[in-house]
């Protein structure tokens, strides 16, 4: 049971965090938006919904996802002792098929008979292949063309599951090109398709289901931290690029006020350069059905992120983030391209994993404040999906030639 | 009597036109739209991310931006096309982000200056338009809303309050420029939101040949054509607005003889 005063509520019943959030699409959508927010509404109170979840998650997925002490990593920082949840070990290698899961389900509770996504790096393009593939489902993802050369090996696993991977050719061919393209697609076959978002963006309800999907890493998390320390960790540390595997973390911790969050967005170049941080160097707006920190200029065109990392490389940030930082329950940082190249071969020298560039993102910034903290403090990183997908992109950045 | 009930008191339904601001000689090719005979003028705000729009508007958005086009341009245009028309009802239509980025009362009030009748924002449904709608209403300037083949009749009262100008019916749920709805599905779709609203009820989507004009005329107060007319501009560019001027004229005399 949540407190009157709890910070686990939102949003509102428009779907508001605080000013963000909300559904701004258009008209022919509304309709649908808000038959899929009854439809979860119902799944919400269904324990036939909840238990066929669960056992996906146990049986297909592999979890609870191991709770994880690095001790040489924690030797080396020389500070705080630094825990992982290794939700890189689900099945398809990240924490994006929890929540395609989770959708999955809804979108057969709602009769529908074709799934679209759209993806930027390929993971919840292939998640959301996965389970297409498990469900029999035909899937469609959009991708941009620009994202399709970076990212070969994942469009040829998508392409062996089954999925149809549409090149996204207009605006900048890549991630926020693939979900304009796939809300075009959208709203001429609502009939019959659903759209299964990949992060906590997105009209209302998507912030909210993608956050209660993806919370199920929190609450293991708290769960065996707990059984494991009979206590709670000083620092949650995660990622940040839509912000989905970062809310799944914080939001079961969000009302232990002991419990502080650090959110890592991806700087890129640098904050004074090209980068992909909505938060640090970008201002509320609208965009893809939600009103949230976005790149953009001064007359409201949205601006290109970057980010070695092409995860974490969208203009925008999930809505409840966008709370989150401003009623400052949670503490956002960036960490650049190379910082985070210097994490990912961290880990693989310290512990013998290798994490994907965007959990890179968070190890660097662990890296930084481990020290300041003493060593009987507790920091819990989010290690939200493996490196095998990015050898190619740090051997390019390494100047190795394979 | 406001400039959108005279174009939609006229014997024949109105003509309304799109354009992309900044696409092309966009003051010429204004001047051959109302040439044409064009009753209604809507003036695309160019966007990043048009993601309602098909393939045409999307690159007349990309071609206007590269060309530099501000939000300030767009207000110029209108200002100026209020001075050489100041009886045809002009429109700005585009994304929310655009409209909202300096404030929707700031938008507001510079659309009144500007001379601008109405505003299309194509991802502000009712549900969210507390802000910009109660901005434009306060500024003078009509919220036009729209209204899709998904609108049932459970919703369409949440369309209509606080409407104004006009309605626009989306004939098919899909994006700008491709196919066209049947005219069976408009004339019911039309029918239906006649008795739930005085506004005049203009329809587009998929519009292109005179043909098509005069049958959407035939059962609606307008008929709205906006990527066949942003196609001339991206292939004819400096020349296109002569062309322009003849396909509309095409379109209004097909409209004009349609209910004879």
């Amino acid at each position: 049971m949540n407190a009157p005063n709890s910070l686990r509520t939102q949003p509102d019943e428009r779907g508001h965090f605080g000013d963000f959030g909300g559904r701004y699409v258009a008209e022919t959508l509304m309709p649908l938006v808000l038959d899929l927010e009854r439809e979860y509404r119902a799944a919400k109170a269904d324990p036939a919904f909840h238990a066929e979840f669960d056992d996906l998650l146990e049986h297909y997925v592999g979890r609870p996802s191991p709770l994880y002490f690095a001790p040489r990593l924690t030797a080396e920082l020389g500070g705080a002792q630094v825990w992982f949840k290794r939700d890189e070990l689900n099945h398809t290698g990240a924490h994006k098929i929890n929540n395609c899961i989770g959708q999955i389900l809804l979108a057969i509770r709602m009769g529908k008979k074709k799934i679209i996504a759209e993806t930027g790096a390929g993971q919840h393009g292939v998640a959301t292949a996965t389970v297409c593939a498990r469900f029999g489902l035909p899937c469609t993802i959009f991708m941009g063309a620009r994202d399709i050369e970076r990212q070969q090996p994942n469009v040829f696993r998508m392409r062996l599951l089954g999925a149809d991977v549409r090149a996204v050719e207009s605006g900048a061919r890549t991630l926020k090109d693939a979900m304009n393209e796939a809300l075009r697609h959208w709203v001429a076959n609502v009939h019959d398709t659903f759209y299964i978002i990949g992060t906590a963006a997105g009209p209302h309800p998507y912030p909210e289901l993608v956050r209660d999907f993806q919370s199920v890493i929190g609450r293991e998390a708290r769960a065996q931290m707990l059984a494991r320390t009979g206590r709670l960790p000083d620092l949650l540390v995660a990622a940040i690029g839509g912000g989905s595997n970062a809310i799944g973390l914080f939001h079961p911790f969000l009302d232990d006020s002991d419990v502080k969050m650090l959110g890592v967005e991806a700087a890129g170049y640098g904050l004074d350069a090209e980068h992909a941080a909505s938060l640090a160097g970008g201002s509320p707006g609208i965009l893809h059905g939600n009103k949230t920190y976005l790149l953009q200029d001064e007359d409201g065109q949205i601006t290109e992120g970057h980010s070695i990392s092409a995860g974490l490389d969208y203009p925008g940030i999930g809505p409840e983030h966008a709370w989150l930082k401003d009623i400052g329950r949670v503490d956002y940082t960036s960490v650049t391209d190379a910082e985070a190249l210097d994490a990912f071969q961290l880990l693989c020298r310290t512990e013998g994993i290798i994490p994907a560039l965007e959990p890179s993102h968070a190890i660097a910034a662990v890296a930084k404040v481990a020290p300041t903290m003493d060593k009987s403090a507790i920091i819990l990183a989010n290690l939200c999906g493996r490196g095998d997908k990015d050898i190619f992109t740090v051997a390019e950045a390494l100047g190795v030639e394979m | 009597m406001n400039r959108f009930s005279s174009a939609f008191s006229k014997p024949s339904p109105a003509l309304v036109t799109f354009v992309t601001a900044g696409d092309g000689p966009t003051d010429a090719i204004l001047d051959a739209l109302v040439a044409g005979g064009a009753d209604v003028i809507e003036l695309g705000m160019p966007f990043t991310d048009p993601m309602a729009d098909g393939p045409a508007i999307q690159s007349a958005n990309l071609r206007s931006l590269g060309a530099g086009t501000t939000t300030a341009d767009v207000l110029r245009i209108a200002t100026d096309f209020r001075a050489r028309h100041p009886e045809v009802p002009l429109v700005l239509m585009g994304y929310a982000n655009p409209m909202v980025r300096r404030g929707a009362e700031w938008f507001a009030a510079a659309c009144a200056q500007a001379g601008v009748d109405g505003v299309i924002c194509v991802d502000m449904p009712p549900e969210e338009d507390d802000g910009l709608g109660v901005a434009l209403r306060s500024a003078g300037v009509a919220p036009i809303r729209l209204a899709t083949p998904t609108t049932d009749a459970a919703r369409l009262p949440a369309v209509l309050d606080g409407a104004q100008g006009f309605l626009y019916y989306v004939s098919v749920a899909g994006i700008t420029g491709l196919q066209q709805a049947s005219q069976q599905s408009i004339a019911d779709a039309v029918a239906a939101l006649k008795q739930a609203t005085d506004l005049p009820v203009a329809v587009g989507f998929g519009i292109r040949t005179p043909e098509q004009a005069a049958a959407v005329a035939e059962v609606a107060d307008g008929v709205v054509v906006g990527s066949a007319i942003v196609e001339i501009v991206g292939a004819q560019g400096a020349n296109a607005p002569v062309h322009v001027r003849d396909y509309v004229a095409s379109l209004k005399s097909a409209i004009a003889a349609s209910r004879k």
